[in-house]
């Protein structure tokens, strides 16, 4: 189950600079975890020990995934997950 | 100050109250710790006093006619405030920023009769920043680019403003002033203000722990486009602030002080009361000033049929 995951630009220096990378997972926290496999990092920076950081907006196919099932929600093959940075400065 | 008969809006800024967080006073016994009430400008945030000054002096040299329109990057209070000021003055503005700032805020500056200009979410503030020196740099006679990173207007009212009111406020008792970066418009103002006066005031800039952080306002440096109007060697020393930190000391200020103050606000605070804590130690007395850069309403989540996302 591949999905395309977005990445911003504060995560990029652990993606190698990638924008967008590619990850297996059946929910989006399997994807989670399938990139902390593979970009040792960014999990912490994405989740804590109770769920999504707060600060943190995960979007599964342009949804918030608060308003879905959380790190549970359901993913296919070619999905595209996309996580979105707070607005800094100014 | 407050309670004057004005003749423009423009006239309201600044004067702002200082208050005391008695509710922090059991953790660091003997010293005082003050919060600078900048929400209670007309715009709602601390951005009232550059958003003006950057009109008032592009207007004055003649950087700014009224054939021009004035144009920046921001993520929401400086929009709100040049938005403002702007229809005050009689000055066309448009506004980038990403589409991923709520619709609350996209609707107040609307009102203003402002043009909005998305740039790409992914890229946050830094993205926006690129795209308006992308629309300068095609159209340069149409627009004002004011530049909040950039502008000398920006510290210069903090310096004017902000760092005199808080002398004329406490007076000598001040001993130490806490501050985040965003544009360290706040910071390099009030700083060179505070470091004039004839006793020492130790200035200590905040900034997030991490890049990918949830301190809205405020600016990690090492990861960000860093402001031309920033110089690290300004404030006496530099701490971090986790978000979680930020957002919870907002929570506790609203419920034990009345004071509903936005995320980036939370974190002055906590950033104040370690600074405080230390100086009850070390020393037993002190005076620590921060400030509250907006109100916490401008942060309450989008409703569940705002949440979609557009690209």
């Amino acid at each position: 189950m591949a999905v395309t995951v977005r990445i911003p630009t504060p995560l990029r220096t652990l993606t190698g600079g990638a924008d967008e990378v590619q990850a297996e997972g059946k929910t989006v926290g399997e994807v989670i975890d399938d990139l902390e496999a593979k970009h040792a990092g960014i999990k912490d920076r994405l989740i804590d020990d109770k769920g999504v950081r707060r600060f943190v907006n995960i979007y599964a196919n342009d949804e918030d995934i608060r308003f879905l099932d959380n790190l549970a929600t359901e993913l296919k093959d070619g999905d595209s997950v996309a996580i979105i940075p707070a607005i800094a400065g100014g | 100050m407050r309670h004057r008969r004005i003749e423009s809006i423009v006239d309201a800024v600044g004067g702002t109250p200082l208050v005391r967080l008695t509710c922090l006073a059991d953790e660091a016994p003997g010293v005082a710790i003050y919060l600078k009430l900048e929400y209670a400008n007309p715009g709602g945030s601390v951005k009232d006093r550059p958003a003006l000054q950057m009109l008032k002096d592009a207007i004055a040299d003649g950087r700014l006619t009224p054939d021009k329109t004035l144009i920046d990057a921001t993520s929401g209070n400086t929009g709100v405030a040049l938005s403002l000021y702007g229809a005050a003055l009689g000055q066309r503005i448009a506004l980038v920023m990403p589409p991923n700032v709520t619709k609350a805020r996209k609707d107040i500056i609307a009102a203003f009769g402002t043009e909005l200009i998305f740039s790409d979410p992914m890229e946050g503030s830094d993205g926006a920043i690129r795209h308006v020196r992308d629309l300068v740099a095609k159209d340069p006679d149409k627009y004002f680019y004011s530049d909040q990173y950039s502008n000398p207007s920006n510290p210069k009212a903090h310096y004017l403003g902000t760092g005199r009111e808080i002398l004329e406020q406490v007076g000598d008792r001040i001993t130490h002033f806490v501050t985040g970066l965003g544009t360290s418009g706040t910071m390099m103002g009030t700083t060179r203000r505070l470091h004039e006066h004839d006793r020492p005031v130790r200035c200590i800039a905040i900034q997030p722990s991490e890049a990918m952080h949830g301190l809205e306002g405020l600016k990690h440096m090492a990861s960000s486009l860093v402001p031309a109007i920033y110089d690290a060697s300004v404030p006496d020393a530099h701490m971090t602030v986790e978000t979680e930190d930020g957002w919870d000391m907002a929570d506790r200020i609203a419920a034990e002080q009345g004071l509903h103050i936005g995320h980036s606000a939370g974190a002055n605070i906590f950033g104040a009361l370690e600074v405080a804590k230390e100086v009850s130690k070390n020393v037993g007395s002190g005076c620590v000033v921060t400030v509250a850069c907006d109100r916490g309403d401008r942060y309450f989540a989008p409703m569940r049929w705002e949440a979609r996302y557009e690209w």
